[in-house]
């Protein structure tokens, strides 16, 4: 039997939104680590394998359940999800796509230098930090001194 | 004591650590001081409790008796939790609450940087993960700590109350017993006494530029690790904690 090419898989997931930043999707939050097709005696099984970006994000089960219906839904019905610890999920698997889309919806995107490039509404630079931690495990409190918008930074980690 | 024996105790420590901490520190939610606080609290709890699925769910595995996470986190009684004392004693006010996870944060990124070369894999493998998140809690407890230490003459008196009252819990941590010393001879995890070195220099720079004294004493309060005797709050806590399934045996949603 043919199945669809691990790459069209990709193109779904591609599609699957995180729940709780519903502008970037999972493929570009880099949790997806691997997929491939096993081999078994009744058939290839699909084998996604995923990484929590923090250990106690709630949104790791949803996360499942979201790679689960929407493969289900495009017909495939032997399907495993593993989980993998290590190497331990970081900020530099966002995809370049998924920063842009982060900064665009308001969010500041993680940058190597551990604080926001800008702001993400008016391109001020004079920022300050309110909080080391939003209202994700992801993300940190920002507030820009030009706007005076307060915003959320992805945290770089 | 065989080598799993000694594993699953071990695991038991590191979870029920997490575990207790991350529950206490949860009962913050909805009343901190100001609601940047609360997220923060809420934020550091929800990270030690998702360490507790890790390290809970390998000690299930490990003892082989088809336990789960949440078998061990609700269904056992207070005799056998394996955490320290530092993290059962109650919240006390918002300062103490902080001191007491500084405390904590630097035992347990001293802790994870050794495991993550744990000749077991699942152990580096959590610790790997757990070691990024404390990374994190670590550098705002210790800049809190500072913070209110070279605060106003107020909140530097309620710093030092709080570091006189939790410091003759510090020692519990690096306590040793077979277990450990199986442990060690393993490779799976480090001698916890050989850990205090470090601890020592990071606290000491943190409380010493947040103006605070560390008591000369050495003396400690322990039990908690052993499994021997917990203060009488951890049972309070746990009543809590565990009302659900003790109401409701089994009961799922």
């Amino acid at each position: 039997m043919t199945h669809p090419s691990t790459d069209t898989i990709w193109d779904w997931l591609d599609q699957v939104p995180d729940p709780e930043i519903p502008v970037i999707s999972l493929v570009d939050l880099g949790i997806i680590r691997d997929v491939e097709w096993v081999k078994s005696e009744d058939g290839d099984e699909l084998k996604i394998t995923v990484t929590p970006t923090y250990s106690g994000c709630p949104a790791t089960r949803i996360i499942n359940q979201d790679i689960e219906t929407a493969l289900r839904k495009r017909g495939i019905d032997r399907l495993s999800l593993h989980r993998q610890l290590s190497p331990a999920w970081t900020t530099d698997w966002l995809s370049e796509k998924g920063a842009a889309k982060l900064e665009k919806f308001g969010i500041a995107p993680p940058s190597p230098k551990g604080q926001p490039e800008r702001c993400p509404n008016c391109g001020g630079h004079d920022l300050e930090k309110t909080s080391q931690f939003g209202s994700t495990p992801c993300k940190a409190l920002w507030r820009c001194k030009s706007c005076l918008e307060p915003f959320d930074y992805f945290k770089c980690i | 004591m065989t080598d799993q024996d000694a594993l699953f105790q071990f695991l038991l420590r590191m979870g029920d650590n997490t575990l207790v901490l991350g529950h206490r520190v949860s009962e913050w939610c909805g009343v901190s001081p100001v609601l940047e606080e609360d997220i923060a609290l809420a934020n550091t709890a929800l990270d030690m409790i998702g360490q507790t699925q890790f390290w809970l769910g390998l000690a299930g595995e490990v003892e082989g008796k088809g336990r789960s996470a949440d078998d061990l986190a609700f269904l056992r009684d207070v005799w056998d939790f394996r955490n320290v004392l530092l993290v059962e004693l109650p919240n006390g006010d918002f300062g103490q609450t902080l001191m007491r996870q500084f405390l904590f944060d630097a035992w347990a990124s001293t802790m994870l940087g050794r495991l993550m070369y744990s000749s077991d894999k699942r152990v580096a493998d959590i610790a790997e993960k757990a070691s990024k998140e404390v990374a994190y809690h670590v550098e705002r407890s210790a800049d809190t700590v500072v913070g209110l230490g070279d605060g106003t003459p107020e909140s530097h008196a309620k710093m030092q109350a709080a570091l006189d009252l939790l410091y003759p819990y510090v020692g519990e941590l690096f306590e040793s017993d077979a277990v450990d010393a199986a442990m060690v001879s393993a490779g799976i995890a480090p001698d916890p006494a050989s850990l205090r070195d470090d601890y020592d220099t990071l606290i000491k720079r943190v409380l010493s530029e947040a103006t605070l004294n560390v008591p000369a004493s050495k003396f400690t309060h322990k039990g908690g690790r052993t499994g021997y005797m917990h203060t009488e709050h951890l049972g309070h806590m746990l009543t809590q904690m565990q009302w659900l399934q003790r109401a409701y045996p089994g009961a799922t949603w």
